[in-house]
């Protein structure tokens, strides 16, 4: 018998809010947990979380093989081109969708938006996404994520960005992509830029410089703690998938490839034409990521004739991955 | 003689049972190997298999649609010992339903003698850690940590009960000769207790 936990339990607040004591029957217990928030986490892993917008997208996702369903009012490419204030979904598409499948369900609030926060944990959203699709609310500033027993998940372009929502108390970490354009590239960026610089920390922990890494804390503005068990682990403290721009197998395969614990995809199911194999194809890609065979036979479910369109990324007017990444 | 053990690695927690298993092993001072598994031609080189936490249509689904399903169902009916965690046991059983939804028309394995019950507790805010008494790992309490957690509605005559919540009517923990499954997750309690008492079964099933 020994003790090693299996996953990284740092936290900022030892006593956070967001923990409840409770009873079931006679039993003491105890939710809202770091490994309970985490945990929840990790039981995405491999998987496919599928940004939906009703009850009948949400089932196709759900018969396709998705870990998880996120509700939005529009999907990432009609908010870039509905523009206007973007917020979070109606709560009835939220309780009619929670009502009607069996895997999780996720919604988005505005960043720094905590009592938008609050109304998807009353309505029990199993995790909230703090998300850049929407229009921030405070870019100063984002959520104190410790105060919720809901568990969250927040982008980042960065391992500062990264950290810093993770100190925070995000549970969860994503790429941000470039959102809605049907093009992989930023989310590639910004993955090679986190494992680059996890890459360097760990270097530095290695040769037991830890005035360097003292340094590199000040740098990502985040407490050394955080840098350090980053650094000792060779990965985020957190689960962390891939998100933006993701559209056919091959793109969550490549991302996959790239180290990623699963992906996000958000309008690259339901604003193709092919959703139902699409998204059943790129599960299998997710799953078998490091199998060429499998990846091609998960590729050749899908017509790219019925990818949706995608924009450039250097031509766009509006870039939501910069939302709220100075904070 | 070296024992292999294998985690389905379709989806879910696979390396956090990875470690356990391996932490299991180096605790009972015993000589194996610990193999992710995602082609059913690799369960035949296994003397035990793990189906993780996760999402347990997700890992139904994807088993059926890879023939691993057929091939577990082969060999753990032939007495190879299977542990499932959480999603895991949902999928050996052989009746589940959703507490809201319903009936579902997932993929199971039909194995285990049980029906349990899908997020039995509510969603994730009501996801909790609690200390658990189970007898055939000793005396000292089990941290479970339960996840949207299932729990075993009713089990046949053939099935033990290995761990009740606070020894209320709530099933949590079951065994059925070779097939041991759990609601909670016993990969993230950093306690190996439980994948010790499995791996303990492989090592007589491979010394039968």
């Amino acid at each position: 018998m020994m003790n090693t936990n299996t996953i990284s339990l740092i936290a900022t607040e030892l006593n956070a809010k967001g923990m409840k004591m409770d009873r079931i029957d006679a039993l003491q217990v105890i939710k809202g947990t770091t490994l309970v928030k985490r945990g929840f986490a990790h039981m995405q892993k491999h998987g496919v979380i599928m940004d939906v917008t009703s009850v009948e997208q949400a089932q196709i996702a759900e018969d396709a093989g998705a870990v998880a369903v996120m509700v939005l009012d529009k999907l990432p490419y009609d908010v870039r081109k509905a523009g206007g204030v973007a917020r979070t979904a109606s709560i009835k598409v939220i309780e009619e969708i929670r009502d009607h499948v069996t895997i999780p369900i996720m919604a988005k609030c505005r960043i720094g938006h905590t009592e938008e926060a609050r109304v998807l944990e009353a309505v029990g959203v199993d995790m909230i996404d703090e998300s850049e699709v929407l229009t921030p609310a405070d870019e100063e500033r984002h959520i104190w994520k410790w105060d919720f027993t809901t568990p969250f998940v927040n982008g980042a372009r960065n391992l500062g960005e990264a950290l810093r929502r993770i100190e925070e108390g995000a549970s969860m970490i994503r790429t941000k992509g470039e959102p809605g354009t049907g093009n992989v590239a930023e989310a590639i960026k910004h993955i090679r830029i986190v494992n680059n610089e996890i890459r360097r920390i760990r270097a530095i922990y290695q040769d037991g410089d830890m005035q360097e890494l003292i340094k590199m804390a000040r740098e990502l503005r985040v407490s050394y703690a955080y840098v350090l068990e980053t650094a000792r682990l060779g990965r985020l403290p957190v689960v962390n998938f891939a998100a933006g721009g993701i559209t056919t197998p091959a793109d969550a395969a490549m991302l996959m490839s790239l180290g990623c614990d699963g992906v996000f995809v958000g309008s690259g199911i339901f604003k193709s034409q092919d959703p139902m194999e699409r998204a059943r194809a790129i599960v299998i890609a997710t799953a078998y990521w490091d199998d060429p065979k499998a990846v091609m036979e998960a590729q050749r479910m899908i017509d790219e004739g019925k990818s949706m369109l995608g924009m450039d990324v250097k031509t766009l007017e509006l870039r939501m991955q910069e939302r709220g990444s100075e904070a | 003689m070296s024992i292999t053990i294998g985690v389905l690695a379709l989806q879910g927690d696979v390396e956090e049972n990875v470690n356990a298993t391996r932490e299991a092993l180096r605790s009972l001072g015993l000589d194996g190997n610990v193999i992710q598994i995602k082609y059913p031609e690799h369960i035949a080189r296994i003397d035990g298999l793990i189906i993780p936490g996760g999402e347990s249509t997700v890992i139904g689904t994807l088993a059926m649609l890879n023939g691993s399903l057929k091939v577990i169902r082969e060999r753990v009916s032939a007495g190879m010992p299977v542990l499932g965690t959480c999603a895991g046991m949902i999928v050996l059983a052989k009746r589940a339903y959703d507490r809201v939804v319903g009936e579902t028309r997932q993929q199971l394995l039909n194995l285990l003698d049980v029906t349990v019950e899908r997020n039995a507790f509510g969603r994730q805010i009501d996801s909790f850690e609690a200390d658990l008494s189970i007898r055939v790992i000793g005396d000292k309490p089990f941290k479970g940590v339960f996840i949207r957690a299932p729990v075993v509605k009713s089990v046949g005559s053939n099935v033990d009960v290995l761990a009740r919540l606070d020894d209320n009517n709530r099933i949590v923990a079951v065994q059925q000769g070779n097939m041991i499954g759990t609601s909670f997750h016993p990969e993230l309690s950093g306690d190996t207790r439980l994948h010790e008492y499995f791996i303990r079964l492989c090592k007589e099933y491979k010394n039968r």
